[in-house]
Protein backbone atom coordinates (compact mmCIF):
# COMPACT_ATOMS: atom_id res chain seq x y z
CA UNK A 1 0.00 0.00 0.00
CA UNK A 2 1.29 3.60 -0.62
CA UNK A 3 0.00 6.79 -0.06
CA UNK A 4 -0.52 9.98 -2.41
CA UNK A 5 -0.63 13.37 -1.17
CA UNK A 6 -4.25 13.35 -1.22
CA UNK A 7 -4.43 10.95 1.20
CA UNK A 8 -1.73 12.44 3.40
CA UNK A 9 -3.56 15.35 3.52
CA UNK A 10 -6.64 13.87 4.67
CA UNK A 11 -4.70 12.12 7.15
CA UNK A 12 -3.14 15.64 8.59
CA UNK A 13 -6.77 17.07 8.52
CA UNK A 14 -7.85 13.80 10.75
CA UNK A 15 -4.79 14.08 12.77
CA UNK A 16 -5.27 17.90 13.06
CA UNK A 17 -2.34 18.73 11.64
CA UNK A 18 -1.70 21.94 9.91
CA UNK A 19 0.80 21.09 7.10
CA UNK A 20 2.28 23.72 4.46
CA UNK A 21 1.59 22.26 1.06
CA UNK A 22 5.80 21.30 0.41
CA UNK A 23 5.53 20.25 3.67
CA UNK A 24 3.32 17.35 2.37
CA UNK A 25 5.40 16.30 0.00
CA UNK A 26 8.09 15.60 2.07
CA UNK A 27 5.01 13.64 4.47
CA UNK A 28 4.18 11.62 1.55
CA UNK A 29 7.29 9.98 0.88
CA UNK A 30 8.61 10.35 4.63
CA UNK A 31 5.44 8.09 5.43
CA UNK A 32 5.42 5.31 2.43
CA UNK A 33 9.10 4.70 3.57
CA UNK A 34 7.62 3.66 7.13
CA UNK A 35 4.94 1.89 5.28
CA UNK A 36 7.04 -0.07 3.12
CA UNK A 37 9.47 -1.03 6.95
CA UNK A 38 6.64 -2.51 8.24
CA UNK A 39 5.00 -4.00 5.70
CA UNK A 40 6.98 -7.01 6.37
CA UNK A 41 4.50 -8.02 8.93
CA UNK A 42 2.44 -9.22 6.38
CA UNK A 43 4.73 -12.25 5.99
CA UNK A 44 4.11 -13.45 9.68
CA UNK A 45 1.24 -15.86 9.82
CA UNK A 46 -0.39 -15.02 12.71
CA UNK A 47 -3.51 -17.41 12.24
CA UNK A 48 -5.13 -18.59 15.66
CA UNK A 49 -3.41 -15.64 17.07
CA UNK A 50 -5.05 -13.90 19.76
CA UNK A 51 -3.70 -10.00 19.50
CA UNK A 52 -2.18 -8.95 22.54
CA UNK A 53 -4.49 -7.03 24.96
CA UNK A 54 -2.35 -6.21 27.81
CA UNK A 55 1.84 -7.18 28.02
CA UNK A 56 1.10 -8.14 31.74
CA UNK A 57 -1.73 -10.78 32.43
CA UNK A 58 -3.53 -8.39 34.59
CA UNK A 59 -6.93 -7.69 35.44
CA UNK A 60 -8.20 -4.23 35.81
CA UNK A 61 -8.96 -3.12 39.29
CA UNK A 62 -12.00 -1.63 40.72
CA UNK A 63 -12.59 0.92 43.11
CA UNK A 64 -15.44 2.02 44.78
CA UNK A 65 -17.86 4.52 43.25
CA UNK A 66 -16.56 7.65 45.07
CA UNK A 67 -15.78 10.94 44.70
CA UNK A 68 -11.81 10.76 45.84
CA UNK A 69 -10.85 14.34 44.36
CA UNK A 70 -11.98 17.60 42.70
CA UNK A 71 -12.62 21.53 43.59
CA UNK A 72 -9.21 22.53 42.60
CA UNK A 73 -10.25 24.81 39.66
CA UNK A 74 -7.66 26.81 40.21
CA UNK A 75 -4.95 24.35 39.78
CA UNK A 76 -6.99 22.76 36.82
CA UNK A 77 -7.00 26.26 35.27
CA UNK A 78 -3.28 27.52 36.26
CA UNK A 79 -1.88 26.30 32.53
CA UNK A 80 -4.67 27.79 30.61
CA UNK A 81 -3.53 29.78 27.57
CA UNK A 82 -6.84 31.64 28.27
CA UNK A 83 -9.53 32.04 30.33
CA UNK A 84 -12.76 33.54 32.09
CA UNK A 85 -12.87 33.18 35.74
CA UNK A 86 -12.96 29.55 36.09
CA UNK A 87 -13.31 28.83 32.41
CA UNK A 88 -10.92 27.82 29.47
CA UNK A 89 -12.03 30.31 26.38
CA UNK A 90 -11.74 28.96 22.63
CA UNK A 91 -13.10 30.54 19.31
CA UNK A 92 -16.35 31.12 19.23
CA UNK A 93 -17.75 27.19 18.15
CA UNK A 94 -21.78 28.42 18.35
CA UNK A 95 -23.04 31.58 16.40
CA UNK B 1 36.58 20.54 51.34
CA UNK B 2 36.59 20.48 47.72
CA UNK B 3 33.99 17.22 46.33
CA UNK B 4 34.40 16.27 42.80
CA UNK B 5 31.18 14.74 41.71
CA UNK B 6 32.46 12.65 38.56
CA UNK B 7 34.62 10.43 40.39
CA UNK B 8 31.33 9.48 43.36
CA UNK B 9 28.98 7.12 42.59
CA UNK B 10 25.64 7.23 44.62
CA UNK B 11 26.97 4.38 46.98
CA UNK B 12 30.41 6.17 47.88
CA UNK B 13 28.26 9.27 48.04
CA UNK B 14 26.15 7.93 50.58
CA UNK B 15 28.81 6.30 53.03
CA UNK B 16 30.28 10.00 52.71
CA UNK B 17 27.62 11.70 53.85
CA UNK B 18 27.08 8.72 56.50
CA UNK B 19 30.52 9.39 57.68
CA UNK B 20 30.20 13.49 57.40
CA UNK B 21 32.93 13.69 55.24
CA UNK B 22 31.03 16.07 53.85
CA UNK B 23 27.09 17.70 53.53
CA UNK B 24 24.57 17.21 51.02
CA UNK B 25 25.12 20.46 50.72
CA UNK B 26 28.46 20.62 49.68
CA UNK B 27 27.89 18.02 47.69
CA UNK B 28 25.22 19.17 45.96
CA UNK B 29 27.18 22.66 45.48
CA UNK B 30 29.86 20.66 43.77
CA UNK B 31 26.95 19.07 41.05
CA UNK B 32 25.63 22.68 40.35
CA UNK B 33 28.89 23.75 39.81
CA UNK B 34 29.92 20.69 37.40
CA UNK B 35 26.36 20.82 35.91
CA UNK B 36 26.65 24.97 35.03
CA UNK B 37 29.82 23.94 33.53
CA UNK B 38 28.53 21.10 30.97
CA UNK B 39 26.01 24.09 29.50
CA UNK B 40 27.92 23.13 26.19
CA UNK B 41 26.50 19.53 26.62
CA UNK B 42 22.66 21.16 26.25
CA UNK B 43 21.69 18.46 28.54
CA UNK B 44 19.58 20.57 30.67
CA UNK B 45 16.00 22.28 29.46
CA UNK B 46 15.84 23.49 32.94
CA UNK B 47 18.30 24.04 36.13
CA UNK B 48 16.73 24.04 39.49
CA UNK B 49 19.55 25.08 41.52
CA UNK B 50 17.66 27.12 44.14
CA UNK B 51 15.52 24.01 44.95
CA UNK B 52 18.78 22.15 45.06
CA UNK B 53 20.07 23.75 48.08
CA UNK B 54 17.22 24.15 49.44
CA UNK B 55 16.50 19.91 49.25
CA UNK B 56 20.19 19.61 50.54
CA UNK B 57 19.43 21.70 52.92
CA UNK B 58 16.46 19.70 54.57
CA UNK B 59 18.08 16.72 54.06
CA UNK B 60 21.10 17.54 55.96
CA UNK B 61 18.81 18.35 58.73
CA UNK B 62 17.31 14.66 58.62
CA UNK B 63 20.49 13.13 58.31
CA UNK B 64 21.63 15.38 61.43
CA UNK B 65 18.31 13.98 63.22
CA UNK B 66 19.28 10.19 62.24
CA UNK B 67 16.49 10.23 59.80
CA UNK B 68 18.04 9.89 56.83
CA UNK B 69 16.10 7.84 53.87
CA UNK B 70 17.66 5.62 51.06
CA UNK B 71 19.04 7.78 48.94
CA UNK B 72 19.01 11.04 51.34
CA UNK B 73 20.92 14.01 49.90
CA UNK B 74 22.15 12.22 46.64
CA UNK B 75 21.78 14.82 44.03
CA UNK B 76 19.86 13.75 41.21
CA UNK B 77 18.47 15.14 38.02
CA UNK B 78 14.82 14.59 36.04
CA UNK B 79 14.21 13.93 32.49
CA UNK B 80 11.71 16.51 31.31
CA UNK B 81 9.31 13.99 31.08
CA UNK B 82 8.71 13.50 34.20
CA UNK B 83 6.13 16.18 35.92
CA UNK B 84 7.51 18.12 38.51
CA UNK B 85 5.12 20.44 40.89
CA UNK B 86 6.01 23.88 40.33
CA UNK B 87 8.82 23.35 37.81
CA UNK B 88 8.48 23.63 34.31
CA UNK B 89 7.85 20.48 32.02
CA UNK B 90 8.37 20.23 28.54
CA UNK B 91 8.84 16.57 27.17
CA UNK B 92 11.16 19.04 25.35
CA UNK B 93 8.19 19.88 22.76
CA UNK B 94 7.33 23.31 22.07
CA UNK B 95 3.60 22.30 22.55
CA UNK B 96 4.16 22.54 26.17
CA UNK B 97 5.83 25.92 26.13
CA UNK B 98 5.32 27.07 29.65
CA UNK B 99 3.32 23.92 31.49
CA UNK B 100 3.94 23.73 35.27
CA UNK B 101 2.48 20.78 36.42
CA UNK B 102 0.93 21.51 39.70
CA UNK B 103 1.36 17.65 40.41
CA UNK B 104 4.32 15.27 40.47
CA UNK B 105 5.11 12.38 39.56
CA UNK B 106 4.57 8.94 41.45
CA UNK B 107 8.05 8.17 40.54
CA UNK B 108 9.97 11.57 41.13
CA UNK B 109 7.79 11.47 44.19
CA UNK B 110 9.27 8.25 45.72
CA UNK B 111 13.11 9.74 44.94
CA UNK B 112 12.14 12.85 46.90
CA UNK B 113 10.73 10.95 49.38
CA UNK B 114 14.17 8.84 49.92
CA UNK B 115 15.98 12.24 50.65
CA UNK B 116 16.86 12.59 47.18
CA UNK B 117 17.64 16.42 45.62
CA UNK B 118 16.68 17.93 42.38
CA UNK B 119 19.23 19.43 40.23
CA UNK B 120 16.79 19.93 37.47
CA UNK B 121 15.05 19.04 34.42
CA UNK B 122 16.64 16.97 31.77
CA UNK B 123 16.56 17.48 28.31
CA UNK B 124 15.50 14.33 25.59
CA UNK B 125 14.14 13.61 22.35
CA UNK B 126 10.67 15.89 21.88
CA UNK B 127 7.99 13.43 23.30
CA UNK B 128 10.90 10.76 23.99
CA UNK B 129 10.02 9.72 19.86
CA UNK B 130 13.88 9.61 18.57
CA UNK B 131 17.55 7.67 19.34
CA UNK B 132 20.11 10.38 19.06
CA UNK B 133 18.39 12.96 21.14
CA UNK B 134 18.34 15.35 17.84
CA UNK B 135 14.36 15.83 17.47
CA UNK B 136 14.44 17.97 20.96
CA UNK B 137 12.80 21.37 20.50
CA UNK B 138 15.40 22.83 22.95
CA UNK B 139 18.14 21.81 20.19
CA UNK B 140 20.33 18.29 20.63
CA UNK B 141 22.44 17.20 23.28
CA UNK B 142 25.89 16.53 23.16
CA UNK B 143 27.63 13.32 24.31
CA UNK B 144 30.48 13.86 26.78
CA UNK B 145 32.21 10.83 24.99
CA UNK B 146 33.70 12.66 21.68
CA UNK B 147 34.77 11.16 18.07
CA UNK B 148 38.98 10.10 17.44
CA UNK B 149 39.32 13.78 15.87
CA UNK B 150 36.90 15.69 18.18
CA UNK B 151 33.73 15.58 15.99
CA UNK B 152 30.74 15.67 18.41
CA UNK B 153 28.89 12.76 18.88
CA UNK B 154 25.04 12.12 19.74
CA UNK B 155 24.50 10.52 23.27
CA UNK B 156 21.79 8.07 21.96
CA UNK B 157 17.84 9.21 22.84
CA UNK B 158 15.46 9.32 23.79
CA UNK B 159 16.68 9.91 27.21
CA UNK B 160 20.14 11.70 25.95
CA UNK B 161 20.19 14.12 28.39
CA UNK B 162 20.14 11.43 31.13
CA UNK B 163 23.08 9.38 29.79
CA UNK B 164 25.16 12.61 29.09
CA UNK B 165 24.41 14.33 32.73
CA UNK B 166 25.77 10.79 34.40
CA UNK B 167 28.51 10.43 31.71
CA UNK B 168 29.53 14.05 32.01
CA UNK B 169 29.43 13.29 36.17
CA UNK B 170 27.15 16.40 37.16
CA UNK B 171 24.51 14.01 38.50
CA UNK B 172 24.98 11.02 40.51
CA UNK B 173 21.78 9.30 38.63
CA UNK B 174 19.30 10.62 36.74
CA UNK B 175 15.80 9.20 35.54
CA UNK B 176 14.73 7.64 32.34
CA UNK B 177 12.28 6.32 30.43
CA UNK B 178 11.80 3.22 27.66
CA UNK B 179 9.81 2.78 25.21
CA UNK B 180 11.36 0.89 22.25
CA UNK B 181 15.63 1.61 24.19
CA UNK B 182 15.58 5.08 25.28
CA UNK B 183 17.18 4.08 28.37
CA UNK B 184 18.94 1.50 27.35
CA UNK B 185 20.65 2.39 23.91
CA UNK B 186 21.44 5.84 25.62
CA UNK B 187 23.15 3.67 28.39
CA UNK B 188 24.92 1.80 25.53
CA UNK B 189 26.51 5.20 23.26
CA UNK B 190 27.61 7.21 27.09
CA UNK B 191 28.93 4.37 28.66
CA UNK B 192 26.63 4.33 31.57
CA UNK B 193 24.55 1.41 33.57
CA UNK B 194 20.40 1.80 32.83
CA UNK B 195 17.98 -0.99 33.53
CA UNK B 196 14.51 -0.32 32.07
CA UNK B 197 12.10 -2.34 34.72
CA UNK B 198 9.04 -4.66 33.74
CA UNK B 199 6.47 -2.76 32.54
CA UNK B 200 4.15 -2.21 35.70
CA UNK B 201 6.79 -2.44 37.92
CA UNK B 202 7.31 2.08 38.19
CA UNK B 203 4.16 3.81 38.64
CA UNK B 204 3.48 5.64 35.23
CA UNK B 205 1.53 8.34 36.48
CA UNK B 206 2.40 11.97 35.82
CA UNK B 207 5.02 11.09 33.42
CA UNK B 208 4.07 12.70 29.87
CA UNK B 209 2.81 9.55 28.05
CA UNK B 210 3.97 8.26 24.83
CA UNK B 211 3.01 5.00 24.31
CA UNK B 212 1.09 4.01 27.34
CA UNK B 213 1.90 0.02 26.65
CA UNK B 214 5.43 0.37 26.41
CA UNK B 215 6.39 3.37 28.77
CA UNK B 216 8.01 2.68 31.94
CA UNK B 217 10.18 4.50 33.97
CA UNK B 218 13.89 3.50 34.83
CA UNK B 219 17.38 4.78 36.77
CA UNK B 220 20.39 5.38 35.20
CA UNK B 221 23.60 5.65 36.76
CA UNK B 222 27.42 4.86 37.18
CA UNK B 223 26.77 1.51 38.33
CA UNK B 224 24.40 -1.63 38.85
CA UNK B 225 24.39 -1.00 42.50
CA UNK B 226 23.58 2.50 42.05
CA UNK B 227 20.64 1.69 39.65
CA UNK B 228 19.50 -1.21 42.42
CA UNK B 229 19.33 1.47 44.91
CA UNK B 230 17.64 4.07 42.70
CA UNK B 231 15.29 1.57 41.56
CA UNK B 232 14.35 0.53 44.80
CA UNK B 233 13.18 3.54 45.57
CA UNK B 234 11.46 4.29 42.67
CA UNK B 235 9.31 0.91 42.03
CA UNK B 236 6.35 0.35 43.80
CA UNK B 237 2.78 0.01 43.09
CA UNK B 238 0.54 3.29 42.74
CA UNK B 239 -3.08 3.04 42.63
CA UNK B 240 -3.00 6.29 40.72
CA UNK B 241 -1.57 4.00 37.87
CA UNK B 242 -4.08 1.26 36.20
CA UNK B 243 -1.40 -1.30 35.29
CA UNK B 244 0.83 -0.76 38.06
CA UNK B 245 1.79 -4.26 39.47
CA UNK B 246 0.48 -4.69 43.03
CA UNK B 247 3.50 -6.88 44.19
CA UNK B 248 6.24 -6.37 46.90
CA UNK B 249 9.31 -4.84 45.72
CA UNK B 250 12.50 -7.03 46.82
CA UNK B 251 15.29 -6.14 48.26
CA UNK B 252 17.65 -5.31 45.02
CA UNK B 253 20.67 -5.22 47.29
CA UNK B 254 20.30 -8.33 49.23
CA UNK B 255 21.93 -10.58 46.32
CA UNK B 256 23.67 -8.40 43.86
CA UNK B 257 26.82 -9.67 44.72
CA UNK B 258 25.34 -13.38 44.50
CA UNK B 259 27.56 -14.42 41.53
CA UNK B 260 26.14 -16.67 38.35
CA UNK B 261 27.45 -19.84 39.11
CA UNK B 262 25.06 -22.43 37.80
CA UNK B 263 22.48 -19.64 36.16
CA UNK B 264 22.03 -20.36 32.58
CA UNK B 265 22.28 -17.58 30.43
CA UNK B 266 20.77 -17.34 26.95
CA UNK B 267 22.09 -16.20 23.85
CA UNK B 268 19.46 -15.39 21.03
CA UNK B 269 21.03 -17.05 17.12
CA UNK B 270 18.54 -14.48 15.97
CA UNK B 271 20.81 -11.26 17.21
CA UNK B 272 23.17 -11.83 15.02
CA UNK B 273 22.24 -10.39 12.23
CA UNK B 274 23.80 -9.84 8.65
CA UNK B 275 26.24 -6.72 8.83
CA UNK B 276 26.51 -6.74 12.27
CA UNK B 277 29.66 -4.26 13.39
CA UNK B 278 32.41 -6.70 14.62
CA UNK B 279 33.30 -4.73 17.35
CA UNK B 280 29.96 -5.22 18.86
CA UNK B 281 30.18 -8.98 17.60
CA UNK B 282 33.39 -9.52 19.42
CA UNK B 283 32.25 -7.55 22.89
CA UNK B 284 29.37 -9.68 23.14
CA UNK B 285 31.86 -13.15 22.20
CA UNK B 286 33.75 -11.47 25.14
CA UNK B 287 30.32 -10.84 27.65
CA UNK B 288 29.16 -14.53 26.81
CA UNK B 289 32.87 -16.01 27.88
CA UNK B 290 33.45 -13.33 30.94
CA UNK B 291 29.82 -15.09 32.28
CA UNK B 292 30.82 -18.31 31.59
CA UNK B 293 33.87 -17.84 33.55
CA UNK B 294 32.05 -16.64 36.44
CA UNK B 295 30.15 -20.00 36.38
CA UNK B 296 27.29 -20.04 34.39
CA UNK B 297 26.15 -22.00 31.85
CA UNK B 298 25.77 -20.58 28.01
CA UNK B 299 22.35 -21.73 26.20
CA UNK B 300 21.59 -21.20 22.64
CA UNK B 301 18.05 -19.67 22.25
CA UNK B 302 15.52 -19.00 19.57
CA UNK B 303 13.68 -15.65 19.61
CA UNK B 304 12.46 -16.31 15.87
CA UNK B 305 10.54 -13.26 15.48
CA UNK B 306 13.25 -10.95 16.40
CA UNK B 307 12.70 -9.75 12.78
CA UNK B 308 9.23 -8.06 12.90
CA UNK B 309 9.40 -6.52 16.42
CA UNK B 310 10.61 -3.42 14.76
CA UNK B 311 8.27 -3.50 12.15
CA UNK B 312 5.49 -4.44 14.98
CA UNK B 313 6.96 -1.59 17.07
CA UNK B 314 6.26 0.99 14.46
CA UNK B 315 2.73 0.39 14.15
CA UNK B 316 2.16 0.04 17.79
CA UNK B 317 4.10 2.92 18.98
CA UNK B 318 2.97 5.46 16.75
CA UNK B 319 -0.68 4.23 17.30
CA UNK B 320 -0.53 4.62 21.21
CA UNK B 321 1.21 8.35 20.32
CA UNK B 322 -1.57 9.36 17.85
CA UNK B 323 -3.64 8.46 20.94
CA UNK B 324 -2.30 10.04 23.85
CA UNK B 325 -0.74 13.43 21.87
CA UNK B 326 -4.64 14.12 21.04
CA UNK B 327 -4.94 16.05 24.07
CA UNK B 328 -2.31 18.99 22.91
CA UNK B 329 -4.66 21.05 21.19
CA UNK B 330 -4.02 24.45 22.88
CA UNK B 331 -7.16 24.88 24.75
CA UNK B 332 -5.66 23.89 28.45
CA UNK B 333 -2.33 24.66 28.74
CA UNK B 334 0.90 24.81 26.70
CA UNK B 335 1.17 26.52 23.45
CA UNK B 336 -1.64 28.15 21.55
CA UNK B 337 -1.74 29.20 18.27
CA UNK B 338 -4.85 31.34 17.46
CA UNK B 339 -7.19 30.40 14.31
CA UNK B 340 -10.37 31.76 12.54
CA UNK B 341 -12.28 29.15 14.79
CA UNK B 342 -11.63 26.05 16.73
CA UNK B 343 -10.77 23.53 14.34
CA UNK B 344 -8.20 26.09 12.66
CA UNK B 345 -6.90 27.16 16.43
CA UNK B 346 -6.08 22.74 17.20
CA UNK B 347 -4.48 22.81 13.59
CA UNK B 348 -2.00 25.82 13.72
CA UNK B 349 -1.39 25.05 17.27
CA UNK B 350 0.14 21.35 16.72
CA UNK B 351 1.53 22.10 13.49
CA UNK B 352 3.64 24.42 15.65
CA UNK B 353 3.73 22.65 18.29
CA UNK B 354 4.79 19.40 17.59
CA UNK B 355 8.14 18.64 16.12
CA UNK B 356 8.36 16.82 12.32
CA UNK B 357 9.69 13.14 14.26
CA UNK B 358 6.35 13.34 16.43
CA UNK B 359 4.08 14.62 13.86
CA UNK B 360 5.49 11.72 11.22
CA UNK B 361 4.45 9.72 14.48
CA UNK B 362 1.07 10.80 14.76
CA UNK B 363 0.41 10.56 10.90
CA UNK B 364 1.16 7.00 11.09
CA UNK B 365 -0.56 6.39 14.13
CA UNK B 366 -3.77 8.07 12.76
CA UNK B 367 -3.57 5.92 9.34
CA UNK B 368 -2.98 2.44 10.78
CA UNK B 369 -6.22 3.41 13.53
CA UNK B 370 -8.15 4.82 10.78
CA UNK B 371 -11.16 2.86 9.26
CA UNK B 372 -10.33 0.11 6.91
CA UNK B 373 -6.75 -0.07 8.43
CA UNK B 374 -7.45 -0.99 11.60
CA UNK B 375 -7.20 -4.54 11.05
CA UNK B 376 -4.33 -4.81 8.83
CA UNK B 377 -1.76 -2.80 10.47
CA UNK B 378 -2.45 -2.66 14.17
CA UNK B 379 -4.41 -5.88 14.77
CA UNK B 380 -2.00 -7.26 12.60
CA UNK B 381 1.22 -5.81 15.01
CA UNK B 382 -0.81 -6.68 17.94
CA UNK B 383 -0.62 -10.25 16.68
CA UNK B 384 2.90 -10.15 15.90
CA UNK B 385 3.61 -8.81 19.66
CA UNK B 386 1.68 -11.86 20.84
CA UNK B 387 3.98 -14.04 19.49
CA UNK B 388 7.46 -12.18 20.39
CA UNK B 389 6.45 -12.70 23.92
CA UNK B 390 5.69 -16.48 23.43
CA UNK B 391 9.31 -16.22 21.95
CA UNK B 392 10.60 -14.89 25.44
CA UNK B 393 8.49 -17.31 27.59
CA UNK B 394 9.57 -19.83 25.77
CA UNK B 395 13.28 -18.99 26.35
CA UNK B 396 12.89 -18.81 29.60
CA UNK B 397 11.97 -22.21 30.15
CA UNK B 398 14.99 -22.83 29.44
CA UNK B 399 17.39 -19.62 30.64
CA UNK B 400 17.59 -17.47 33.85
CA UNK B 401 18.65 -14.42 31.86
CA UNK B 402 19.23 -13.65 28.17
CA UNK B 403 22.26 -11.45 26.99
CA UNK B 404 22.75 -9.53 23.75
CA UNK B 405 24.22 -6.31 22.31
CA UNK B 406 22.43 -2.98 23.56
CA UNK B 407 22.68 -1.09 20.15
CA UNK B 408 24.37 -2.08 17.08
CA UNK B 409 26.57 0.68 17.10
CA UNK B 410 28.41 3.26 19.17
CA UNK B 411 27.43 6.67 19.55
CA UNK B 412 27.70 8.39 15.88
CA UNK B 413 28.23 11.80 14.78
CA UNK B 414 25.05 14.50 14.85
CA UNK B 415 23.38 14.48 12.08
CA UNK B 416 24.55 10.90 10.58
CA UNK B 417 21.06 9.15 10.92
CA UNK B 418 18.52 12.43 10.35
CA UNK B 419 18.24 12.12 6.44
CA UNK B 420 15.84 8.95 6.70
CA UNK B 421 13.38 8.02 9.97
CA UNK B 422 13.58 4.20 9.22
CA UNK B 423 17.88 4.10 9.97
CA UNK B 424 17.20 5.96 12.97
CA UNK B 425 14.59 3.24 14.07
CA UNK B 426 17.35 0.96 13.53
CA UNK B 427 18.85 2.04 16.28
CA UNK B 428 16.50 0.24 18.53
CA UNK B 429 16.82 -3.30 16.86
CA UNK B 430 18.06 -5.20 20.11
CA UNK B 431 15.83 -2.87 22.81
CA UNK B 432 12.56 -2.78 21.08
CA UNK B 433 11.32 -6.72 21.32
CA UNK B 434 11.75 -6.42 25.48
CA UNK B 435 9.52 -3.64 25.47
CA UNK B 436 6.71 -5.51 22.70
CA UNK B 437 7.18 -8.37 25.53
CA UNK B 438 6.89 -6.19 28.80
CA UNK B 439 10.23 -7.56 30.00
CA UNK B 440 12.83 -5.85 32.35
CA UNK B 441 16.05 -4.97 30.63
CA UNK B 442 19.36 -3.76 31.82
CA UNK B 443 22.63 -2.30 29.53
CA UNK B 444 25.85 -2.54 31.61
CA UNK B 445 28.89 -0.86 29.74
CA UNK B 446 31.13 -2.85 29.17
CA UNK B 447 33.83 -1.84 26.69
CA UNK B 448 35.55 0.68 23.80
CA UNK B 449 35.48 0.20 20.60
CA UNK B 450 38.45 1.19 18.58
CA UNK B 451 37.39 4.61 18.08
CA UNK B 452 37.81 5.06 21.82
CA UNK B 453 33.96 5.26 22.16
CA UNK B 454 31.92 2.37 24.53
CA UNK B 455 29.68 -0.12 23.85
CA UNK B 456 27.30 -1.88 26.29
CA UNK B 457 25.97 -4.96 26.75
CA UNK B 458 21.79 -5.99 27.24
CA UNK B 459 20.50 -8.21 29.52
CA UNK B 460 16.78 -9.52 29.85
CA UNK B 461 15.72 -10.89 32.27
CA UNK B 462 12.14 -12.80 33.25
CA UNK B 463 9.38 -10.25 34.41
CA UNK B 464 9.69 -8.89 37.75
CA UNK B 465 13.28 -10.50 37.74
CA UNK B 466 14.96 -7.32 37.98
CA UNK B 467 17.19 -8.30 41.13
CA UNK B 468 18.50 -11.11 39.07
CA UNK B 469 19.45 -9.00 36.00
CA UNK B 470 21.53 -6.64 38.43
CA UNK B 471 23.22 -9.69 39.80
CA UNK B 472 24.36 -10.61 36.89
CA UNK B 473 24.74 -7.00 35.25
CA UNK B 474 26.77 -6.99 38.01
CA UNK B 475 28.72 -9.62 37.54
CA UNK B 476 29.24 -8.21 33.85
CA UNK B 477 30.32 -5.03 35.17
CA UNK B 478 32.86 -6.66 37.43
CA UNK B 479 34.36 -8.39 34.72
CA UNK B 480 34.36 -5.84 32.30
CA UNK B 481 36.02 -3.31 34.89
CA UNK B 482 34.67 -0.30 32.82
CA UNK B 483 36.69 2.54 34.15
CA UNK B 484 37.01 4.64 31.11
CA UNK B 485 35.86 8.38 31.86
CA UNK B 486 35.53 11.27 28.97
CA UNK B 487 37.88 13.78 28.77
CA UNK B 488 35.91 17.14 30.18
CA UNK B 489 36.34 19.16 27.06
CA UNK B 490 33.03 20.98 28.06
CA UNK B 491 35.06 22.71 30.59
CA UNK B 492 36.84 25.90 29.14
Amino acid sequence: MSLDRTAVAKIAKLARLKMEPERLDAMTSELNRILSFVEELQAVNTENVEPMTSVMPMKLRMRDDVVTDGGNAEAVLKNAPQRQGDFYTVPKVVE
Amino acid sequence: MSIDPATLTIASALEGLAKKEFTSVELTEACIEAMQAAKPLNAMITETPDKAREMAKASDARRAKGEAGLLDGIPLAIKDLFCTEGVLTTAASHILDGFHPTYESTATANLWKAGAVMLGKLNLDEFAMGSSNETSYYGPVINPWRGKNGEKLVPGGSSGGSAAAVAAGFALGVTGTDTGGSIRQPAALCGITGIKPTYGRVSRWGIVAFASSLDQAGPMTRTVRDSALMLQAMAGFDPKDSTSVDLPVPDYLANLEGGVKGLRIGIPREYRMDGMDREIEALWEQGKAWLKEAGAEIVDIHLPHTHYALPAYYIVAPAEASSNLARYDGVRYGLRVPGKDLIEMYENTRGEGFGREVQRRIMIGTYVLSAGYYDAYYTKAQKVRTLIKKDFEQAFQRVDAILTPTAPNAAFPLGAKTDDPVTMYLNDVFTVPVNLAGLPGLSVPAGLNGDGLPLGLQLIGKPFDEAMLLRVGRTLEKAANFTARPQAWWRQ
